[in-house]
């Protein structure tokens, strides 16, 4: 079987490509880093619409001045909104992390619209957190079984760590955050230790309603989410790991899980 | 100029503004005022000519859907009583705003032009405060006005004037010509014009380069450039900061004339030669002759030291101080002291791959409830101004941070001292070339990368070689950009992986005079054009082009025949990179400006012109009271104390603030900064992997610093701070023979002046800790690979002198065989026991039980390092087999913390006997709990493995003190003697000072 190829844009102060690279290729995908600039200006070989999957990996985009990836958003909206079209047209997945998400969700890509092609609308914030400030620690999230997103299929709760400033998720309205809900847009909530959803500081690290943790669009195919699955991909990567080490070393570490999920059937 | 557009972007009413409500609770908190409510406003000018329908554009975007709303012009949502806007002023860097433009620019489809600007500034509207109280929450929370603009306007003031559009810009002027600086004056007329001039020169400096100047007169090259025998304001000052004791290091490498006690003086040529690097090379013989190889691959002449680590990687790492700038502006000194110390490893070599932050911090008391001399800042603001300045450095740049520390002491009032450190990953075999060979040849293009020069950061070098005053120049301040600098590191890691320069370094301290006089060595000389470089705004002088330290730029050597593709790639990557001229083998640093000749200095002369310094330095062995020691405590009364001591400044919890830095980005980090049963207890030690493709080699660092211990001698000072850096990367499992060490050195002015009474007393301590560093170095054959030092810690303020005490950070980095087998302090299951290993003694003098107490008697804890490296050697043996499940090395707070720790950490109850402690001397119960006493390790070992651990360490000053259990107290016994009897979770409450307002 031919590899899933994965195409991973750089720069502009994005950080996270070197372990979400590694999480993509520790799954069996074939990873491409790519400059912004030469995707902006048509230099890189490859359209996006070649790739299977795209991933918007995390960090401070031009240092989430104004807002968390509100530069970058505006600069992809002007410079790849059809080569974006087109990749999702031809069914596309699509990962954001944490500023990849924020990402997303400025562009318009998530939630996105209930059907159709994406619009490019923004229908949804990424607030500052309700406690005000960055903050790194690990945190637990569970899929909503209901949901129709690819990249969640089959995970059980997993254990990630949350590191962002912006990460409150607000929907248009309490209407539209029902229907999201409704639609399994929504696939990953915070929970607490017994598996509750979490709307509390600091099992809920930002304030989100419901616990949201993670969006996906209507198709299921572009999820969104604020925790680190790329900062969970060997067991000593687990705040437990010193402690109970076999424990920890029996599972798959849970943010490879994701990778795993999302790439198979890409 | 194009018409200015005003967009004020805010939170929707309904909504929760966390940056408002953040400020109204600092507000109650630290200034005591109740502000019924905070609405902050961003605000953007945009002077470019904007269409009504452009600017509306912008508004909608900048604030999104949903929770935020933008105006253009104002946005008026209903009354207030007073607005606070705070902006910075003119020629200080505003990273939003140039973030803002790139937004605009594709947004409206169309660049702004050059003559478009762009800025940011907040506005604060405040509820239920008065106008005064409004001008005192702006200047003690909201602006630093060193740097800041503030205005205070009334509701009425504010709804009865138009929107305020004035935009801060530079005013600028013509170009500014060169001048010449006669030097044939007397001997106070020298030394007025180096003080008014800020060059930082001494009378002896002066007199040399007029001498100097005199002859280079009648030199033909010279007169041939139609340069005469006064130097240009150009050469002036590049040499003041060429020669600055910030570049130079002239103390460390003075003559001393050390006299002890009375006894014959001793004569000691340079302190770094003879105990730094003397040390080094003394370690990497003995390394060779055992190995038969270094594993030092570059040390002592590059920007950062480097060792082996995998066949594939070197380890690359450097701490630097920025202590001055961050006692002015404590969040833009900060912020340039963690991306200016990354610039470091990446220049270093052809440049490493960035890995990993360090920092530590010593401060006054944050809490601080005394007057304060005027010019000084709150020591809390100063905190809070650091902390957010390395976070947002860190941050920004993708740099997880291993290690972090704070340490407060009154003493630290006039100087705060800001370390900051980082790793980097070194390719053994870069382009086809070793990694850490650099190469400028006669011919080499010399390529200024990054950011544009402006005035700020002038005289950073000078500034720092002096003490501080209420005198001391704004423009020595500059604020990092840490995205401008990752857009350029990014560029350059590409350009460096095809190869296309061969040769790079940071522009730090002394700007271009320093990073290209500097490379010029190699080639033999340089010659560049000031004209050439890129300004942030015109009206600069020749010579403020050459020494400005603006931030985020490298120079690079570029072959001429590689620089189109250079400089087509930067373009490519939208980074700014500009040839200024040419690498040569003329023995010049020459300096033209638009063609003509402004410098032209003997690079001789500029590297080597400077006199010898020579220090006197005398000690006399203090003699100290004994420590007054109290009767044993009930268990109540333990109890108490154990948990007021705690929550002492230097003990308590930081892990609520520092989970705001990042500690894993990269994937790389293995035991992170807090662990155990919690996660919320510091780790001894920072283990990483070194690549995602680098098998499990990884790398512990650690460090250790105390200040105090200088009070009785800065021998034990020096000492304390290796053995304890040493055990604890021992203890998190690294090889014990692949310890590389880093020296900061932060000092007190050990020259005489006339307000500097005790300098030879000063000195005397620089000379016993550098003998104390190097006998424990060579013992445990630790090798220096890098170092810096900062020699003027004094702030002259009011009148009154507040000298630093003299403090050396030791910061260890080790290389670990396999990350898997790392060791932590968590022990993990009831039933596994507790040994100690190595003697306590009667060692409370200079420590924080001494502080806690107000006692300035006791010994100060002696280390003993020939005797204790077989017995690290077998502790290290042990946790590589695998025989411990939890390993800890007792530092500052002593046994009473170490076990508050371990049984935090566990999640366990835990009981101790003290009495079975190994001791030397006979150890009270004061010193068996508080003692610090160096050379120990607390081992956990499961019983099942016990016997087998005693076999491996029989012979050690080692003993069973104690078990865990499944309960959840702390039990600490001397014998039949109960000291202490009290749930884990009370004690951790005090020592995270729940329900204490901070």
């Amino acid at each position: 079987m031919k590899p899933v190829r994965v195409l991973l844009p750089v720069g502009f102060g994005l950080n996270c490509e070197e372990e979400t690279a590694q999480a993509f290729r520790m799954v069996g995908a074939e990873v491409d880093l790519v400059h912004l600039t030469d995707l902006f200006a048509r230099r890189h070989p490859r359209r996006i619409a070649d790739y299977q999957v795209l991933a918007m990996v995390g960090g401070f985009a031009y240092g989430d001045h104004v807002a968390g990836g509100l530069v970058l958003a505006t600069r992809i909206r002007a410079h790849l909104k059809e080569d974006l079209a087109a990749f999702l047209a031809g069914g596309g997945r699509v990962l954001g992390i944490c500023n990849g998400f924020q990402t997303l969700t400025r562009l318009g890509l998530l939630p996105g619209p209930e059907a159709g092609a994406p619009d490019f609308t923004p229908r949804a914030t990424l607030a500052s957190n309700e406690r005000l400030g960055y903050r790194d620690a690990w945190v637990r999230v569970a899929p909503d079984p209901r949901t129709p997103c690819v990249w969640t299929r089959g995970l059980a709760a997993v254990d990630l760590p949350s590191r962002h400033g912006e990460g409150r998720f607000v929907a248009a309205s309490d209407e539209a955050l029902r229907r999201l809900d409704a639609n399994g847009q929504l696939p990953l909530r915070y929970v607490d230790a017994a598996g509750k959803i979490a709307l509390s500081w600091p099992e809920n690290p930002n304030g989100s309603a419901l616990g949201v943790a993670g969006v996906c669009d209507a198709t299921g195919r572009i999820l969104g989410l604020m925790p680190h699955p790329d900062a969970f991909l060997y067991p000593w990567h687990h705040p437990d790991w010193p402690r109970r080490r076999a424990e920890v070393e029996a599972r798959e570490p849970g943010g490879l899980a994701i990778f795993r999920a999302g790439v198979e059937g890409a | 100029m194009p018409s200015v557009t005003r967009i004020e972007v805010g939170t929707r009413p309904g909504f929760t503004d966390s940056l408002g409500a953040s400020v109204a609770r600092r507000v109650r908190e630290h200034l005591g005022l109740a502000p019924r409510g905070v609405r902050t406003r961003d605000v953007f000018l945009v002077e470019a000519d904007l269409s009504a329908a452009e600017a509306e554009a912008v508004a909608r975007e900048f604030a999104g859907p949903v929770v935020r709303q933008g105006a253009v012009g104002r946005l008026d949502d209903g009354p207030f009583d007073v607005a606070v806007s705070v902006g910075y002023k003119a020629g200080v860097t505003d990273p939003v705003a140039k973030s803002a433009r790139v937004a605009i620019e594709d947004l409206l489809g169309r660049p702004l032009g050059e003559a478009a600007h762009v800025s940011t500034s907040r506005l604060y509207l405040l509820d239920g405060v008065s106008e005064v109280e409004a001008g005192r929450i702006a200047r003690a929370l909201l602006a630093n006005e060193v740097i800041e603009r503030v205005g205070v306007q009334s509701y009425a003031q504010w709804k009865g004037s138009p929107p305020d559009l004035a935009v801060p810009r530079v005013a600028e002027h013509g170009s500014r010509p060169v001048e010449t600086v006669g030097l044939e004056l007397p001997d106070d007329r020298l030394v007025s014009l180096s003080r008014d001039r800020l060059l930082a020169l001494s009378l002896e400096e002066m007199r040399t380069l007029r001498d100097f100047y005199r002859k280079a007169g009648e030199d033909p090259v010279r007169r041939a450039a139609g340069l005469g025998a006064a130097p240009t304001d150009v050469e002036l000052e590049c040499l003041a900061q060429t020669w600055s004791e910030h570049c130079k290091h002239k103390i460390m490498n003075a003559t001393l004339t050390y006299r002890e006690d009375g006894r014959a003086p001793e004569e000691i040529r340079s302190i770094f030669k003879q105990y730094i690097r003397g040390t080094t090379e003394a370690v990497d013989e003995a390394v060779k002759a055992r190995e038969g190889k270094s594993w030092l691959v570059s040390v002592f002449h590059d920007n950062a030291g480097v060792i082996e680590a995998t066949p594939r990687h070197h380890l690359v790492y450097k701490v630097e101080t920025h202590n001055s700038p961050s006692a002015l502006d404590p969040y833009g000194g900060a912020i340039t002291g963690i991306v200016g110390v990354n610039r470091d490893p990446f220049g270093t070599g052809m440049g490493a791959d960035l890995l990993a932050n360090t920092w530590g911090y010593c401060f006054g008391p944050p809490e601080w409830k005394q007057e304060l001399p005027p010019g000084l800042l709150h020591p809390r603001r100063i905190r809070d101004g650091v902390h957010a300045g390395v976070i947002d450095g860190g941050n920004q740049s993708g740099i997880p941070y291993g290690r972090g520390w704070e340490f407060f002491d009154e003493r630290f009032l006039g100087k705060p001292l800001v370390y900051c450190g980082t790793v980097g990953r070194m390719p053994v075999t870069i382009a086809g070339e070793p990694g850490e060979v650099k190469h400028a040849r006669p011919g080499d293009r010399i390529v200024m990368v990054g950011g544009r020069i402006g005035k700020d950061g002038i005289h950073g070098a000078t500034f720092s070689s002096a003490e501080l005053t209420e005198e001391s120049p704004v423009q020595a301040v500059q604020i990092g950009d840490p995205i401008t600098q990752k857009m350029m590191f990014d560029f350059l890691l590409e350009a460096r992986e095809r190869g296309l320069y061969s040769a790079i370094t940071d522009n730090g301290a002394g700007g271009l005079s320093s990073s290209v006089g500097e490379m010029a060595k190699q080639p033999g000389g340089a010659r560049l054009d000031l004209a050439r470089a890129p300004l942030k705004y015109q009206g600069l002088a020749p010579w403020e082009i050459l020494v400005s330290e603006a931030q985020e730029r490298m120079t690079l050597a570029v072959r001429p025949e590689k620089l189109a593709a250079l400089l087509e790639l930067a373009r490519l990557r939208e980074v700014e990179a500009t040839d200024l001229g040419a690498f040569t083998s003329e023995p010049h640093f020459h300096v033209q400006f638009a063609g003509k000749t402004v410098a032209l200095i003997p690079m001789a002369f500029l590297h080597d012109g400077d006199p010898e310094m020579r220090i006197d330095a005398e000690w006399k062995t203090p003699v100290r009271a004994p420590f007054f020691t109290s009767p044993a405590p009930a268990v109540a009364e333990g109890n108490a104390l154990l948990a007021s001591f705690l929550s002492r400044d230097n003990l308590r919890s930081a892990e609520l603030l520092e989970r705001t830095y990042d500690h894993e980005v990269k994937g790389l980090t293995v035991v992170k900064p807090w662990i155990g049963a919690h996660r919320d207890v510091p780790a001894d030690a920072a283990v990483f992997m070194v690549a995602h493709d680098g098998g499990h080699v990884g790398y512990a660092l650690s460090e250790a610093v105390f200040p105090t211990y200088s009070d009785e001698d800065a021998h034990a000072m020096a000492q304390a701070g290796v053995d304890l850096t040493v055990r604890r990367v021992v203890a998190a499992g690294a090889r014990i023979d692949r310890i590389a060490l880093l020296d900061n050195y932060c000092w007190p002015d050990p020259l005489p002046g006339a307000k500097n009474p005790d300098a030879a007393h000063k000195a005397a301590q620089l000379v016993r800790a550098s003998r104390g560093l190097s006998e424990i170095c060579r013992a445990y054959g630790t090798p220096l690979i890098s170092g810096k030092d900062s020699m003027k810690n004094d702030a002259v303020v009011g009148g009154r002198r507040i000298s630093i005490p003299p403090t050396l950070l030791a910061s260890a980095i080790a290389v670990v065989r396999d990350v898997r087998r790392a060791v932590t302090l968590e022990a993990g299951a009831p039933g596994e026991l507790l040994y100690a290993v190595g003697e306590t003694g009667d060692e409370l003098g200079c420590t924080e039980y001494a502080a806690s107490r107000g006692d300035a008697g006791g010994a100060v804890p002696r280390c003993r390092p020939e005797a204790w490296l077989p017995r690290y050697e077998r502790v290290a043996a042990a946790i590589a087999d695998g025989l411990v499940s939890a390993a800890h090395a007792p530092g500052r707070g002593g046994f009473a913390r170490s076990l508050f720790l371990l049984a935090r950490a566990a999640g366990l109850g835990l009981s101790v006997d003290l009495a079975r402690a190994p001791v030397t001397g006979s150890p009270g119960w004061e010193a068996l709990l508080f003692s610090e006493s160096a050379g120990r390790f607390l081992l956990a070992v499961r019983p099942e493995r016990a016997a087998e651990l005693e076999a491996r360490l029989s012979g050690l000053p080692v003993a069973r003190i104690g078990a865990y259990d499944g309960g959840g107290r702390l039990a600490i016994a001397l014998g039949d003697r109960k000291l202490v009897d009290d749930p884990v979770e009370t004690l951790t409450r005090a020592w995270k000072r729940e329900g204490v307002r901070s």
